[in-house]
């Protein structure tokens, strides 16, 4: 950005200025304000029909005005208007009780809590794998492949059956729906991390050898700080695919509690705006794990004196 | 201990000394590295059957938790034109009508896009956000929309693959270097020139990555999708109801169905990949 700055004359000195002119905020509010108006518009679009039906069946004389008013205020609209979801949002966040289980709070916190734990397990499992797949030739040359064949199993469809399963063999509520977002974690982290082991270059090798340490030290002086910048990238990736795999390990267990039952009890009663706002919640947490992520990468290669 | 149990065990440990000793040897010829390069995964996956075959029968697992191979494999030959019947409708209708769509269209915004800095800014950002949201989510909206037929789940794998393709196919396009594209402006080359000779070659290795990506979220989206709603047919309907009446050979069967469609898919995919960018680093390495 500096560079671009130095070029170009800037007109104000104010920071602020050259940020909404040069950075990237100006653009993505206008682009999120063009978006929200295409929403309005397909929501009238697409509930005008029933809108217009309803209109006919009751005889009422109707303008556009009323038309577009009645659109956003349908009580099961194809499409809910965006004040409609955050009105939705508001009323089960804020306007309930935080121990109902109307509430969505809720619901977020059971899918946050496997998706943390399913997280945790898969960075584990990957950065083990990782290890002995960096020191043991054998292992590199025979689990490798099979890591790759193993997310060609469309884990998320077999969900269903792996929690029908686990619970039959009395491992019931939080671990199965874990263990689906640990599957999925895992191999970007397996993946990074073994790319990661490997970016110290031969000669730092061989300054170790030098040093006669020992394969721990080489391991906890050397591979181990090189591979952070590579953890926390696969880490962004792990715990979004995490939060999937707890949404889609929720469906099968009769839509009682978690964001992905809201999703599923949505559907089946026909509430639009409740998987809408389900949906945004799920949006919002996955922002929110991945933005902590990030942090925890700024800070983490800034106290190790890297550029982040 | 029986002996099936001791069997399986016996297997897998001269198997795993045979990968250490197959993985320590260090052939001239590249064809016989690139035949231990198989072989030795290979070695592997049999152990991975063979043990699973062993311990199910040594310990007596219900074949209502977790059949055996061997039942699996059976119920695989005999349920031929009910796999193929679910293949069509969700492989070939669902997953590939909307990978295409949603590749094609990705590519297509991307490039529009990548005239307008002011678009870039905005949108880029934006797509890599959407890319680490729960998409999936929407599968229940589509079906609403679309109805319960292929197209629903078509519509999901659209707006699945989407994103990926668009903001890989804006780095792709950003990724030739500022030499190259002074180079082609000397030629007085037009914009559609730089385009085809220059950006998009150079944008071809993101571009497959997206396809890569894609082909593996494709066939999830699809199949996932179909748990909210489907006609009698379909991988994941039959995934769905066959759970429910405990049939798990047939859904094992479904799943080494997908597997295999996933992995020739992905295959193909690759081949492709060596094709077009035959003059990458990554593929004269290797």
């Amino acid at each position: 950005m500096t560079a671009i700055a130095g070029t170009v004359p800037s007109t104000s000195a104010s920071p602020l200025h050259r940020r909404l002119a040069q950075g990237k905020t100006l653009p993505i509010l206008i682009v999120l304000a063009a978006l929200l108006a295409i929403w309005y518009a397909f929501t009238v679009y697409l509930n005008a029909p029933w809108q217009i039906d309803a209109y006919e069946r009751a005889g009422t004389e109707w303008t556009a005005t009323d038309l577009v008013r009645d659109t956003m205020a349908q009580e099961r609209p194809v499409l809910p208007s965006p004040h409609q979801v955050v009105a939705e949002i508001w009323q089960t966040t804020v306007g309930t009780r935080l121990t109902s289980k109307r509430n969505l709070f809720y619901h977020a916190w059971i899918t946050l809590s496997s998706t943390l734990l399913g997280f945790g397990l898969g960075t584990a499992l990957g950065i083990l794998l990782a290890v002995g797949i960096v020191h043991n030739r054998a292992m590199d040359k025979s689990v490798m492949p099979w890591v790759i064949a193993s997310q060609t199993i469309p884990i998320l469809a077999i969900a269903p059956m792996i929690i029908v399963v686990l619970n039959a063999i009395g491992l019931s509520g939080l671990l199965p729906k874990a263990l689906i977002s640990t599957y999925l974690s895992f191999f970007p982290i397996v993946v990074g991390m073994v790319k990661g082991f490997r970016s110290p270059e031969a000669i730092q090798l061989d300054l170790m050898r030098t040093y006669n340490a020992s394969g721990r030290q080489t391991f906890f002086k050397l591979r181990w700080p090189a591979a952070l910048p590579y953890l926390f990238t696969s880490m962004k990736v792990a715990v979004a695919i995490s939060l999937v795999g707890a949404i889609v390990g929720e469906l099968p267990t009769g839509a009682v509690s978690g964001l992905g039952a809201r999703l599923l009890a949505g559907s089946y009663y026909g509430q639009t705006v409740q998987i809408w706002s389900a949906l945004f919640m799920a949006a919002a947490l996955a922002a929110v794990l991945v933005g902590i992520v990030g942090v925890a990468q700024r800070l983490a290669l800034a106290r190790m004196g890297g550029r982040s | 201990m029986n002996w099936t149990i001791a069997g399986a065990l016996a297997f897998w440990a001269g198997a795993w000394a045979l990968n250490e000793r197959l993985s320590r040897l260090e052939p001239r010829s590249p064809a016989a590295k690139r035949a231990l390069g198989l072989l030795v995964p290979a070695i592997f996956g049999i152990t991975l059957l063979v043990v699973w075959e062993g311990a199910v029968r040594g310990f007596d697992i219900s074949p209502v938790l977790l059949p055996p191979p061997s039942a699996i494999w059976a119920r695989l030959v005999s349920a031929v034109p009910i796999l193929w019947a679910d293949f069509q409708q969700t492989f070939l209708k669902a997953v590939l009508i909307g990978y295409v769509i949603g590749c094609g269209s990705g590519f297509l915004v991307a490039i529009a896009i990548d005239r307008s800095p002011f678009l870039q800014r905005g949108l880029l950002p934006l797509g890599n956000f959407v890319s680490a949201l729960p998409i999936i989510g929407v599968a229940p909206i589509m079906v609403m929309w679309f109805g319960f037929d292929w197209p629903s789940k078509a519509a999901v794998v659209i707006i699945m693959t989407f994103f990926p393709m668009l903001v890989n196919t804006v780095q792709g396009l950003a990724s030739s270097s500022a030499i190259d594209r002074d180079l082609m402006r000397t030629y007085a080359a037009s914009y559609g020139q730089t385009l085809f000779k220059l950006r998009l070659p150079a944008a071809a290795p993101f571009i497959f990555n997206a396809l890569k990506i894609n082909s593996t979220l494709a066939l999830i989206g699809a199949i996932v999708a179909e748990f909210f709603g489907t006609p009698i047919t379909g991988m994941g309907f039959r995934i769905s109801t066959e759970v429910g009446r405990m049939n798990l050979d047939m859904v094992w069967a479904e799943i080494a169905v997908a597997a295999l469609a996933g992995s020739l898919f992905y295959g193909l995919v690759a081949l492709t990949e060596r094709a077009v960018t035959f003059w990458h680093p990554s593929i004269r390495g290797g």
